[in-house]
């Protein structure tokens, strides 16, 4: 492996943690960010979780579309193939926790049900099969690993952040219809805006 | 007889639309409203999706309620819902490839749109037929509604246009930012604080609306554990 291709890696590792983020920038996985965040704790396990699930779901999504569904010319069934892939893996992961390795059972297993029907999951497996039909030769099985690892990161920053915030938004005197959820998401819009600083950042740094 | 299960059916309609607004009441489907409505035609045709998906599956389930055995239900109706979501994915890029490339992934992850799961396990499953394709019609508009709601109000101020129509020109500039995700947020955030108001009720919903997710009953379990830990 070179230099460049190890700078590209970096590259996208950088731009799915900051300027793709997937919570702040492309609402995915909104659900969780705004129901799971209120803790720390639960915060960065339900987030661990998803990087885990990610990384899996990707690195066997990729095989099985490349090797399986493009040859067969059965690209019309990804979405179905996907989420049942994705679902099965969870139901798996789950067991294999719970009979091998009970403490990280503990505390990753209880957030695993919830994934399945998390669409940041589903939408990194389809998003980098997107970025490799845009470019078939720069970007392959590991710069996708990569991207979903990314991805994962990022949703872990922008979880942690936002529990941060949130906790200190219980004792604020808050107008009465805001609040709950509604200046939850108004503080959300204003971590967004700072995310947005990141603009051009990592394409300063290649 | 005939005209108290009209009203009836009625009722199952019209709950979708304010009572229980899918998005601004049990704030499901959030992924989709915030990403898709940076014009009101976009959210339009996300709403028509959804809302197909939502009735066929709807239909589907309650068909089916009595022969999908109890324990492998959500992957049933996953899957189920997967093959909805994928005649449509095709009718529009076969259609209007316009706007299969402006909704672009969030036309397969209607797939894990918690309203139509949501649904399917609360209503659809135990519902005849008729009341649950009334429900999920209901629903259906009720989410479009929203989003239109959003769409307008980002599309106006952002870009100052209605449908592409020019209105807001010469008059103001365009706040871009209402098109960028933190106006998302802020003008979600906004709606559902004027849902809340309109409908008088003094607080806002409970538990950030998991209570129509599928999920709910092991993410609230999860919620009581981990506070119960920090005691």
């Amino acid at each position: 492996m070179d230099a460049q291709t190890i700078k590209t890696l970096v590259g996208i590792f950088l731009a799915a943690i900051l300027t793709e983020n997937y919570v702040l920038n492309k609402f995915l996985g909104i659900c969780p960010f705004l129901g799971v965040s209120k803790k720390l704790n639960t915060a960065f396990g339900m987030s661990c979780a998803v990087t885990v699930v990610m990384v899996i779901a990707t690195a066997v999504t990729w095989p099985i579309y490349t090797g399986l569904l493009v040859p067969k010319e059965l690209e019309y069934l990804q979405t179905i193939v996907f989420i049942l892939v994705i679902a099965a893996l969870v139901q798996l992961l789950e067991t294999i926790l719970r009979k091998y390795m009970p403490p990280l059972y503990n505390s990753l297993g209880i957030y695993l049900p919830l994934i399945t029907t998390n669409c940041a999951v589903l939408g990194v497996t389809m998003l980098v099969l997107e970025k490799n039909a845009a470019d078939p030769v720069g970007y392959g099985y590991l710069q996708a690993l990569i991207n979903a690892f990314g991805s994962g990161v990022g949703f872990l920053v922008a979880m942690l952040l936002f529990a941060g915030i949130r906790e200190r938004l219980e004792e604020c005197d808050i107008p009465e219809f805001f609040r709950g959820l509604p200046i939850t998401l108004v503080a959300a819009s204003l971590v967004a805006v700072s995310f947005l600083g990141f603009n051009g950042v990592v394409d300063r740094l290649m | 007889m005939e005209e108290k299960k009209t009203r009836g059916l009625w009722k199952e309609f019209t709950k979708g639309i304010i009572k229980e607004n899918p998005v601004l009441r049990l704030v499901l489907g959030c992924c989709a409203t915030l990403a898709v409505t940076t014009a009101a035609s976009n959210a339009i045709g996300m709403g028509a999706a959804t809302t197909f998906v939502l009735v066929c599956s709807n239909a589907a389930i309650s068909l089916l309620r009595n022969v999908i055995p109890n324990k492998v239900r959500i992957p049933a109706f996953i899957t189920i819902i997967a093959g909805f979501v994928t005649i449509v994915q095709l009718f529009i890029k076969a259609f209007s490839p316009a706007l299969d490339t402006a909704l672009g992934v969030f036309l397969p992850l209607i797939v894990v749109n918690c309203i139509i799961l949501g649904r399917a396990e609360m209503f659809a499953s135990k519902n005849k037929v008729l009341p649950s394709v009334v429900d999920g019609l209901g629903m259906g508009v009720g989410f479009t509604a929203a989003m239109l709601c959003m769409g307008i109000i980002r599309e106006l101020l952002g870009a100052g246009t209605v449908f592409g129509i020019p209105i807001l020109s010469g008059f103001m500039e365009p706040i871009i930012i209402f098109l960028l995700p933190p106006g998302g947020f802020f003008v979600f955030g906004l709606l559902i604080a004027l849902a809340g108001r309109l409908s008088q009720e003094k607080k806002a919903p409970e538990g950030l609306g998991c209570a129509g997710c599928p999920l709910a009953a092991s993410c609230s379990k999860l919620t009581e554990k981990t506070e119960g830990s920090d005691r």
